[in-house]
């Protein structure tokens, strides 16, 4: 339904196709019309297609040969092992930790983040002064550099001298260790995250509810529907098919948190860089990649855990959508 | 800490810079390339190239680059550096890939291990003359940077000599004497530091503790065994090694007595640390005063350089390696030669205080002599010159950086007290144990 606004591209379409009908009438031109209109449009995508099979078919399947194997980064090809490397990575405690954390971190950044965009869109959804203005402040921290926000965010939650710290001990809560433990670091990573992608988020629900259409707020409001009740009666249902959208991009995200983590270990050392703290408190599957493949140099175990990633990332999208779809659709 | 390995230089950089400077120096060789193949030889006949440098913070090398170009007038130097992190896992991603190195790459010691089990990787510097160099240096230092076949892959530039600088002014408010003879008498052992560290505390300012953190000391600890966390034949003996297990058992103990100001080392909270006075005593090898020199610039004359406990001892030091990607190995060659030979090593030494390999120069007065007025005018040619002479040459495996790492979160882990030491020790060992 809220495509409806798009409806005269079909039309657009239909006129194009007259073209070639009247070129049929030309001697010789029908059978290269015929060619023309099979292959062409396959031609003007080629360059998606190729740019695909160079960038993200080879790395997939090169990856799955390499994961088939014992292959250091620097001594190369050290012979076919099979499902060897999936079979040592289903017992590995570290990869289900890694596992855990990504869920973890996923859950606790990505659904505050998309409620209070949704608010923040259901609030800007007005007609309002400076609309830019505010529509470009949401976006703010999304141009800004993931590593100026973790640094930024991580001194805020230093131990001795984080401004966050000096606040709770200042209210006599005491200092927290953020780095050391398993829920504060997944409270300070999930922050940093839903501070930088919130307005994102905001500005496409935003888009979406421009093109609901205000008879029915006029209505509601008539109506005597609170705001809060419109937000979820029409909005929401409305704005559904976005919903799904930035549910399942979030989720995607969630599973590739890599910056966020391995900067925030920084501030424990180097070797808890890539091992997420030094207890892998906040060690997220990317980051155990990169420790397994850059760290470690064992390029066919990191592969077989990009491989397995990739299905966990795959399962995290199936159910995200089967629990979306149940959401009430349209309006009844 | 830098439990993980070697150490890092002063003033690492930020990760922006470099990739666009390798892409700029990749630029420029290849337009200087293409100019020397259309318009026929350059001056002299030889072709103009631009070697690149890839180093991890700065070693001081830049004036040394333009007395190279001075005798080398085809050659221009192009210098990328990056993070101590960051370079050496790029370094693997480009020896892996066999493009993208520079001509000349630095190897801390902590990978210099992983280098020499590939010699067809790099130029074996034999070749260019490397072998008439081997008298000049310490013994050890020398065979660090040679693989099993006999090739020499890279050539050391320094050494870090450990040494200890503590905070003169810190010791004489804890009520402890502050001249560094007198201090250096305090801790013939490491028994006996961990009992100063006692004394420190009970009179201590409030909020400085005796040490920054357990990591450093560790490997100082571990730097002084004849062996480390691997034997010979390069199998990993961290477990079995009884000196890996008492140097964990005196720096875990610093942390239950309470010494500890529970930061590692390069992290920014560990430079607050300093500008903060949250600790009197560092593990110090000598490039770590160019660091210290940096991060606390108002603490000028408070600090100053005593013995390390336990006699002396290396941690760090790096080797200048050329990969056989390099496609002006001759020039990088001697461009190696060059950096490394004595007169250069001085002068580095003298610019920034990493200290040279080469002990001929220990004894020469310009060295043995120098004294370094940040550190209250502490006599530092003399201290790591004793240091580095002193030490048992120690073999470092091909994985001693991961071994290391391991180790080292372990002991951030009993420091942030989230662990006993009984506990870290045995998840530490499991780490080691899965170490390829």
């Amino acid at each position: 339904m809220a495509l409806r606004q798009t409806d005269p591209l079909p039309t657009a379409t239909a006129r194009r196709r007259t073209g070639p009908t009247r070129a049929r009438h030309r001697p010789g031109g029908s059978r290269w019309n015929r060619f023309d209109r099979a292959v062409s449009p396959y031609a003007y995508v080629s360059p998606f297609l190729v740019i695909f099979a160079v960038f993200g078919l080879f790395p997939l399947l090169y990856t799955a040969w390499v994961a088939l194997h014992d292959w250091s980064l620097l001594k190369g090809d050290q012979g076919f092992v099979g499902l060897d490397n999936f079979r040592t990575l289903l017992s590995d405690g570290n990869f289900w930790n890694a596992a855990f954390n990504t869920a973890s971190i996923g859950v606790l950044s990505a659904v505050p983040q998309l409620l209070l965009a949704l608010w923040l869109a259901h609030l800007l959804n007005r007609p309002l002064k400076a609309q830019t203005f505010y529509r470009i402040t949401l976006l703010l921290p999304n141009v800004t550099s993931v590593v100026a926000v973790v640094v930024i965010f991580s001194q805020l939650f230093g131990r001795d001298y984080g401004l966050i710290n000096m606040v709770l001990t200042h209210l006599g809560a005491g200092r927290v260790d953020w780095q050391a433990g398993t829920a504060s670091s997944h409270v300070a990573i999930a922050l940093m995250i839903i501070w930088r992608w919130t307005g994102y988020n905001a500005l496409i629900y935003l888009a979406a509810m421009q093109a609901v259409p205000r008879e029915l707020y006029e209505a509601a409001t008539i109506d005597g529907a609170s705001r809060l009740k419109q937000l979820r009666s029409i909005t929401v249902p409305m704005i559904k098919p976005t919903l799904l959208f930035t549910m399942i991009v979030s989720t995607i995200g969630s599973m590739q948190i890599m910056a966020e983590p391995m900067l925030f270990g920084a501030q424990v050392g180097p070797a808890a860089i890539a091992t997420g703290g030094a207890g892998r408190k906040f060690q997220t599957l990317s980051l155990y990649l990169y420790e397994l493949g850059f760290r470690n140099f064992d390029f066919g175990y990191a592969s077989a855990a990009a491989w397995l990633m990739l299905l966990l990332v795959m399962v995290a999208v199936g159910v995200n959508f089967l629990l979306a779809r149940r959401m009430k659709g349209g309006l009844s | 800490m830098r439990p993980t390995l070697g150490g890092r230089r002063a003033r690492p950089r930020t990760r922006g810079g470099t990739p666009a400077r390798a892409l700029s120096a990749t630029i420029t060789a290849g337009a200087l390339l293409l100019a020397g193949a259309c318009g026929g030889s350059a001056a002299a006949g030889k072709e103009n190239i631009t070697l690149s440098v890839g180093l991890f913070g700065d070693f001081g090398f830049e004036p040394l680059y333009r007395r190279f170009e001075q005798a080398h007038p085809n050659v221009r130097i192009k210098e990328r550096q990056a993070t101590y992190d960051d370079h050496h896992t790029n370094l693997a991603a480009h020896i892996a890939t066999g493009s993208g190195a520079a001509d000349v790459e630095a190897i801390e010691v902590g990978y210099i291990g992983t280098y020499t089990a590939q010699p067809q990787r790099f130029v074996d510097l034999r070749k260019y003359g490397a072998s008439t160099r081997q008298s000049e240096y310490l013994a050890w230092k020398w065979q660090q940077g040679v693989a099993a076949n006999g090739a020499v892959i890279g050539l050391g530039t320094d050494v870090g000599g450990l040494a200890l600088c503590y905070r003169r002014d810190l010791f004489a408010k804890a009520g402890l004497p502050a001249d560094r003879a007198k201090v250096s008498a305090l801790w013939p052992t490491w028994q006996a530091f961990l009992d100063t560290g006692r004394r420190f505390a009970a009179k201590a300012p409030s909020g400085a503790k005796f040490v920054d953190g357990p990591g450093e000391f560790f490997r100082a600890m571990v730097a002084q065994a004849p062996e480390g966390v691997y034997d010979r034949q390069d199998k990993v003996v961290a477990a079995t090694n009884p000196a890996v297990k008492q140097a964990w058992d005196l720096s875990t103990r610093m942390v239950a007595d309470g010494l500890s100001a529970k930061l590692t080392s390069f992290t920014p909270a560990w430079d607050t640390g300093f500008a903060k006075s949250s600790f009197a005593t560092v593990a110090c090898p000598a490039w770590m005063m160019a660091y210290i020199q940096e991060h606390s610039p108002g603490s000028s004359g408070r600090w100053d350089i005593a013995a390390i406990p336990g006699g002396g001892g290396s941690a760090g030091g790096t080797h200048l390696t050329v990969p056989t990607q390099s496609k002006h190995q001759k020039e990088a060659a001697e461009l190696v030669q060059f950096l490394s030979a004595a007169p250069q090593q001085e002068a580095v030494f003298k610019a920034i205080g990493n200290f040279p390999s080469l002990p001929a120069l220990y004894d020469k007065p310009e060295v043995r002599d120098h004294t370094n007025p940040f550190f209250n005018g502490a006599p530092v040619g003399k201290i790591y010159a004793d240091s580095a002479k002193s030490l048992d040459p120690q073999h470092l495996g091909p994985a001693e950086g991961q071994v290391r790492a391991a180790i080292g979160n372990g002991l951030t882990r009993v420091d942030q007290g989230r662990q006993s030491p009984d506990q870290a020790w045995k998840q530490a060992l499991d780490d080691v144990s899965k170490v390829k």
